[in-house]
């Protein structure tokens, strides 16, 4: 058996898995990880400007591709810098794998240079973490954190490797194993049939139906099927945040996205079902509202990998615990094989009421935004995207208004071509995001689109684009203002702007990007906009920063009243509740 | 509602502060939590005991079951079980005082484990409440020290928790 290093050994494990990518910033205690990296052809290596900027790229590229991302830092700081990053991964379950170096294992607990416990500090936020003792556990271990990784409910994964595990001089017998077994780890396969059987017959008898889709459709891979189901039933469709694209955004049968900033007809057949399919779902307080509120005339059938997902915070009555894909392929023979339909006449009554709901306040029977004057209207801005890249771009975002502007109006018909960070929120994911999505695809168009706030939170990456070739668009909806923060001070503290506004401190963002070497572009006025739009999107081979001026006072609606509300109370103006 | 759950886990390091963590970040209660290795030594064994509705109970349960290093696990408290609980209790035990205490120590079937002149170390083996009855009929300015183990408890009958 071939001998090898510690280092040698990871590199090798991780090229044996199949890592052909990994995201990293190194330090002493990887430095002889990455001489191991230099020293080999297989795996491309990127160096980010900051880790969590390695996490972010990580996490875009593994929303887009289905494939864990990779991750590579040192310790102590290296290692903390990552944690934003790992969260973010862990709240909307995208495989990740994070290598930390770690100080020489008997210098933990001195207080080292550099030392920080980061299986402890990373704990609460990943799915499981490894500490490698001996190098001969390297093989194994990577193998493990995969498998974990990739299955089941995914999730980050972090391997802390002491800085003596990895030591060239000491050599050991290297063999990837090529099967695993885990006898405390089984995640959830198939469903189980009384249960879909219950559920087939619910959704027959269903008079106002709602599918509730979620990213777990996305993630699963169930996209197809969960469309093949919808059309087959002729249901309704709503899609979470981060479950956009898991059904197609331009059929009627989308209602478009539901919660705090779901669309009023989306909210309020939610609220009146009496039946609702969720899938891949977690029935999240930006989607429930309060919870003793939540859809009262509703029975609920829930599908989900994580058991523990299942009634958290809505009872299910009819909960299944298997993958999306596997549960939804099993729906559609049953419903392949039964003659049994639902009631016609009830469902068309049913989707008579919700395109009399669309008709009268719905976000895209008509623009709910101001269309004279010469301020560009975010809203508008995005439609001229979604027109321009013809609905077919990777949209990376940021968080706060561009965001559920972008989540509102860029209608996905792919599952992955929407990558946001839902459930943590983080700011400053959307740059690093999308120069992982155009690693992964570089024939394809590539948004990010973000705000004047968000995108000064990791706006170093744009030195990583520079440097590897990644022509991305940075769409800027600048309005000199942290402005989801501002619309909350507006509607709930009397217009207090307590430290959301920039006054006159924004940099030059035009000249930002020219410094590090890309194209710059400002957009403020109605009559440019389209024209500017396709002469950036022309151009393919440079990063393209377009900082579009918008109007500042423009709030995101819907917006559920909050607190006690329930999924159909919503402001849909500044003067106008439901 | 008062839970004994019981765990079977593999014996790893850090097994131990994910379980102990995982009550911590979810807002559950933990009442008492003991653990030692098993007859196989890459198992541990882990009682728990806490307090939750049936809706905490079931969420701490799956949530238990979600830890990789989480083998198995019972809620024992769901059917006819067993539980332990062992008291050490250091007791001032002077003149008339000593005879007073070996007699509530015979009562209660405990031992007197140690001794000096001036005090008695008594262990007691028995449930939660009947460890609370001990130390109530000691009197509280006898005691000097007290330490429980937390509960231990298994099924009645031929169930078992294995792997």
């Amino acid at each position: 058996m071939e001998l090898l290093s510690g280092g040698d050994m990871l590199v090798r494990a991780l090229q044996d898995e199949g890592v052909d990518l990994i995201f990293g910033y190194p330090g002493g205690s990887a430095l002889h990880i990455y001489d191991a990296i230099f020293r080999q052809k297989k795996m491309k290596h990127v160096l980010v400007r900051h880790e969590q900027g390695a996490t972010h790229a990580a996490d875009g590229y593994a929303r887009s591709t289905g494939k864990a991302g990779v991750v590579l830092v040192t310790s102590g700081p290296g290692a903390t810098n990552a944690i934003t990053g790992i969260a973010t991964a862990y709240m909307d379950s995208i495989p990740m794998v994070v290598i930390s170096g770690q100080v020489p294992s008997d210098k933990i607990g001195e207080d080292a240079f550099q030392e920080t416990d980061m299986v402890g500090c990373s704990r609460p936020i990943v799915k499981h973490s490894f500490l490698v003792k001996n190098a001969e556990e390297i093989p194994t271990v990577v193998k493990k954190a995969f498998y974990i990784a990739n299955t089941g409910r995914p999730g980050p994964v972090v391997i802390d490797i002491p800085k003596d595990v990895t030591n060239p001089a000491d050599r050991f017998p290297y063999r990837y194993p090529e099967k695993l077994r885990m006898r405390s780890y089984t995640p959830a396969g198939k469903g189980h049939t009384g249960q879909i059987r219950k559920a087939i017959a619910l959704l027959l008898s269903a008079k106002r139906p709602v599918i509730y889709a979620g990213g777990g459709v996305v993630q699963g891979d169930g996209s197809g099927l969960l469309t093949e189901l919808a059309q087959r039933l002729n249901f309704p469709v709503t899609n979470t945040l981060m479950g956009l694209g898991a059904y197609p955004g331009s059929d009627r049968r989308f209602l478009g996205m539901l919660g705090m900033h779901g669309t009023f007809e989306a909210n309020t057949a939610m609220h009146h079902a009496d039946v609702i399919l969720a899938v891949g779902a977690r029935f999240d307080d930006r989607v429930t509202n309060t919870p003793g509120k939540f859809c009262p005339g509703a029975k609920i059938i829930h599908i989900d990998v994580d058991p523990a997902s299942i009634s958290k915070t809505i009872v299910a009555d009819v909960p299944i615990v298997g993958t999306v894909k596997s549960v939804l392929g099993d729906m559609v023979e049953m419903l392949k094989g039964t003659d049994e339909q639902p009631d016609q006449s009830a469902i068309v009554d049913w989707w008579r009421q919700i395109d009399d709901w669309r008709e009268r306040h719905g976000i895209y029977a008509a623009p709910r935004y101001r269309t004279d004057g010469d301020m560009l209207m975010p809203q508008e801005v995005i439609r001229a995207v979604h027109e321009i890249t013809e609905g077919d771009a990777f949209v990376t975002s940021d968080v706060g208004q561009h965001q559920m502007f972008a989540a509102q109006y860029y209608l996905f018909d792919k599952p992955r071509r929407w990558i946001n960070s839902g459930g943590l929120g983080t700011m400053g994911f959307g740059l690093p995001a999308a120069l992982g999505v155009k690693i992964a695809h570089p024939d394809t168009d590539v948004v990010c689109v973000t705000g004047e706030g968000s995108i000064q939170m990791c706006i170093q990456e744009l030195s990583t684009a520079t440097q590897y070739h990644l022509p991305v668009k940075i769409l800027c909806l600048n309005n000199q203002a942290l402005g989801m923060v501002k619309q909350w001070q507006e509607m709930q503290y009397e217009g207090r702007l307590s430290h959301s506004v920039y006054e006159e401190s924004l940099p030059d963002f035009v000249k930002l990007a020219e410094a590090y070497g890309h194209l710059g572009m400002k957009i403020e006025h109605r009559d440019e906009l389209h024209g500017k739009l396709r002469e950036a999107f022309a151009i393919k081979d440079r990063t393209v920063f377009i900082d579009v001026y918008v109007d500042p006072s423009e709030h995101v609606y819907p917006m559920q009243v909050m607190p006690n509300g329930s999924m159909r109370d919503m402001w849909l103006s500044k003067t106008e509740r439901t | 509602m008062r839970r004994i759950v019981s765990v079977l886990m593999e014996n790893e390091p850090g097994a131990l502060s994910r379980v102990v963590g995982l009550f911590s970040q979810r807002g559950y209660n933990i009442e008492s939590l003991t653990v030692a290795p098993t007859e196989d030594p890459t198992l541990s064994r882990l009682t728990l005991v806490t307090i939750g509705d049936d809706h905490k109970i079931e969420q701490v349960t799956k949530n238990l079951n979600k830890l990789i290093d989480v083998v198995k696990l019972v809620d024992l408290t769901e059917g006819s079980h067993i539980e332990r609980e062992l008291l050490l209790v250091k007791v001032r035990a002077t003149g008339a005082q000593r005879d007073e205490v070996k007699r509530s120590v015979d009562i209660f079937r405990g031992q007197i484990v140690d001794v000096t002149s001036n005090m008695y170390t008594v262990q007691v083996a028995g449930t939660g409440e009947k460890l609370d009855a001990f130390l109530q009929a000691l009197g509280e300015h006898t005691i000097m020290e007290v330490v429980r183990s937390g509960v231990s408890g298994i099924a009645r009958g031929e169930k078992v928790l294995s792997v």
